[in-house]
């Protein structure tokens, strides 16, 4: 069986972006698999499934009965010091959101595909972002990637970045559901002996911080009362939450340390917490996540074409969210519009625009975030609609004038 | 049936993993049931305590009253939870085979089994995940205050249920049995050597283990302290709760249930009720009505263990 693995070497796979997602998790020699079926999530657990069943993965597979007990099962079995995987969408990711909190809370590195989707009702199967986003807090990191190769290479640096000692924290790796998931593109494999030397030896004992083993009995989790520096020194509840806040900042440098040292090993860099594209001199750079941040290239070239500066930046990883990167981005660029496909109800944006404009608030350039709400419900955002966003923004920085209503992007009239 | 006088010489069961100084209440049953399984379980275990009186129990931090790994848990995820864990050992033992023969172990109250947790208990039982799962049933809420559960018995007042309780205890012993899994049993914490003597026949078998403990609460059923094994015991006797064991689809009464099938070796269910405050306002025709429950509940045995020889 082990022997089959090693066997594997660097090949060119057309596959689709579920595949690319199950062949990361293999590739990353998960020992655990705990899933629960939901479209557009499905493939990715048939998938893993025939990787086992064919004796091509060595993994435990926990085929349960609900996302709950997914993540339960991955928390349980990641206590135990284990590599594990799963994924799941829209109302199963909502679902399963209680034991995302437990997960961040042990500091377990779980990692977990995320073919996101729209929320019920009406049902909506398609690319949107508000089922992750609606996890924005819980203490996961969360990556979006854009393309095929990104969700291979994404995931595959994810335990990475998860199981070093000063992160330790699980991920979510997204992915826009159909227009990614069922979609057909060239991922390049590299040797799977390179992956091994890439990726960290699994402990034999267990995680330094967390383990379950009857010659080393601890308690995980005892209540803990709210304490204070004159009541109960031993009550560590706050500063616990606090070393979440804190691992998310220190997973800041790694991040960039393994986007780095995957470029060198594997010859690939999809950016690191951002990527920016023909950002130097540009005035307006146009923000977008997952598959648009792709598709916002092609509107930026047809852009220059015509004279206008203007660049675009893929939010690769929203948590931790990149303030140094784009507080030292807003030095020069003057508008930035967010297109993003989720709602921030009740106020005014998306769930992401509101986070950079708050990040840019104080910013002593003052730079104006443009809030663009498309393509909620996987409906279809055109190249056109990204060049048209652009050009709103470009008249923006010309007249310093700020655009104040919401811009909702391919609404039907 | 092993003897207490022999018990106490052997070592293994002289062990406590469930220390001294923890914070139950005076005269616990679900306690005392811990000790007891755990003395049958021994070292090697490791403990999954859903949401329930155990996650308050073992101490605050940093205090614990557990000398065994102990995992607190979200209140409906405690038999997942035990999957994954048993996963995990099945990947660890791959590269360390010191983790061989550990047993793992959910300890769950009546609501994180019969109402939250009874999906992810059904949906471990269905894989066939090699555990033993213990309801310690108080028959309510009782970590919050004594709300009502699925467990708890008609007429009995909660504070959710301040006129008595108007519906049944749900029976989850014979669901977990539907299931065809290779071991059920219940026991009760008045009779702790029974108890004893089923964990150590579950921990030899492979595969999913139910065992549904009667766990007397003093100050959610409202007796005094000192009375949490009478009142166990009387739940027996009355035939109100019923000593079995299922082995592969195989019924047999056990303990004192043995001689109960016959009604007239019964005592009413007063003897048990008056015994308890939680019950003080139970009318006369609702005694008549959970008599008949008891009653019903016999008959069905009846019926099966007929069918069975």
């Amino acid at each position: 069986m082990t022997e089959l693995r090693s066997e594997l070497k660097e090949s060119v796979r057309i596959i689709s972006g579920n595949a690319a997602c199950a062949w990361a998790a293999r590739y990353a020699r998960v020992q655990v698999i705990s899933a629960y079926p939901i479209t557009p999530q499905t493939t990715i657990v048939e998938k893993l499934s025939d990787f086992v069943e064919n004796g091509e993965l060595d993994a435990e597979y926990i085929r349960v009965e609900s996302e709950h007990s997914v993540m339960a099962c991955l928390i349980g079995a990641s206590y135990n010091g284990v590599r594990t995987y799963s994924a799941t969408s829209g109302q199963g990711l909502a679902y399963m959101h209680e034991m995302l909190h437990w997960a961040a809370g042990a500091r377990l590195p779980i990692v977990m595909g995320i073919v996101d989707r729209g929320m019920a009702p009406p049902w909506n199967i398609w690319a949107d972002h508000q089922d992750v986003l609606a996890a924005r807090d819980t203490g996961w990191m969360i990556f979006f990637a854009s393309n095929h190769q990104e969700i291979f290479d994404t995931t595959i640096q994810m335990y990475k970045i998860c199981e070093n000692p000063n992160v330790f924290l699980p991920a979510f790796v997204c992915l826009g559901g159909f227009i990614m998931s069922h979609t057909q593109q060239p991922v390049h494999m590299p040797d799977q002996s390179l992956v091994d030397e890439f990726l960290p030896e699994v402990p034999k004992n267990g995680w330094p911080h967390f383990f379950l083993d009857p010659d080393r009995p601890i308690t995980h989790g005892n209540l803990q009362n709210p304490g204070g520096p004159n009541i109960d020194p031993s009550c560590w509840y706050y500063e616990y939450r606090y070393l979440i806040q804190k691992a998310h900042e220190n997973a800041k440098q790694v991040i960039i340390d393994v986007a780095k040292e995957y470029q060198k090993k594997f010859g690939i860099f999809h950016g690191d917490l951002i990527e920016k594209y023909k950002c130097d001199d540009a005035e307006v750079a146009l923000v977008s996540i997952g598959s648009l941040a792709d598709q916002a290239k092609i509107a930026v070239d047809n852009m220059r074409e015509e004279g206008y500066k203007v660049g675009a930046i893929k939010l690769r990883c929203y948590k931790p969210f990149p303030t140094e990167q784009f507080q030292e981005l807003a030095k020069k660029i003057r508008v930035f519009p967010v297109m993003e496909r989720s709602m921030a109800f009740g106020l005014i944006g998306g769930i992401v625009s509101i986070d950079l404009k708050a990040i840019l608030y104080q910013h002593p350039k003052h730079p104006f975030v443009l809030p663009v709400i498309a393509g909620v419900g996987g409906r279809d955002v055109r190249v056109e609609d990204q060049i048209e966003v652009l050009k709103t923004a470009v008249e923006m920085a010309e007249t310093n004038e700020f655009k104040t209503e919401l811009i909702v992007s391919g609404l039907h009239e | 049936m092993v003897k207490l006088k022999e018990l106490i010489k052997d070592p293994v069961a002289g062990e406590e993993y469930f220390l001294k100084g923890n914070s139950s209440c005076a005269g616990c049953g679900g306690e005392l049931a811990f000790r007891w399984i755990m003395k049958a379980l021994g070292k090697r275990t490791i403990v999954v305590a859903p949401a329930s009186c155990f996650n308050v129990t073992i101490g605050l931090y940093p205090r614990a009253g557990p000398a065994i790994p102990y995992l607190n848990m979200a209140f409906a995820a405690g038999a997942a939870t035990c999957s994954g864990i048993v996963a995990g050992l099945a990947a660890r033992k791959k590269l360390d085979p010191s983790m061989e023969d550990i047993t793992v172990l959910c300890f769950a109250g009546d609501g994180g089994t019969i109402d939250i947790g009874i999906q992810g208990l059904s949906g471990a039982a269905e894989r066939g995940t090699d555990f033993i799962y213990i309801c310690y049933d108080n028959e309510a809420y009782m970590n919050t205050g004594t709300q009502r559960s699925g467990g708890t018995p008609f007429g009995a007042w909660t504070t959710t249920t301040p006129t008595g309780k108007k519906e049944h205890k749900k029976n989850v012993p014979m669901i977990m049995a539907a299931h065809g899994i290779p071991y059920v049993a219940t026991a009760c914490a008045g009779y702790p050597l029974d108890l004893y003597q089923k964990v150590l026949k579950a921990k030899k078998i492979k595969g999913t283990k139910y065992i549904h403990v009667l766990a007397p609460c003093a100050p959610g059923w409202r007796f005094p302290t000192e009375q949490a094994i009478e009142v166990g015991r009387k739940a027996v006797q009355t035939g109100m709760w019923i000593l079995y064991e299922i082995e592969d689809g195989k019924m047999t009464l056990s303990g004192p249930s043995k001689n109960l099938l016959d009604k007239k070796n019964r005592k009413p269910i007063e003897e048990y009720i008056k015994l308890q405050g939680r019950f003080r306002n139970i009318s006369p025709e609702d005694v008549k009505v959970l008599q008949k429950w008891v009653d019903r509940q016999w008959e069905d045995l009846k019926i099966r263990l007929a069918c069975q020889s």
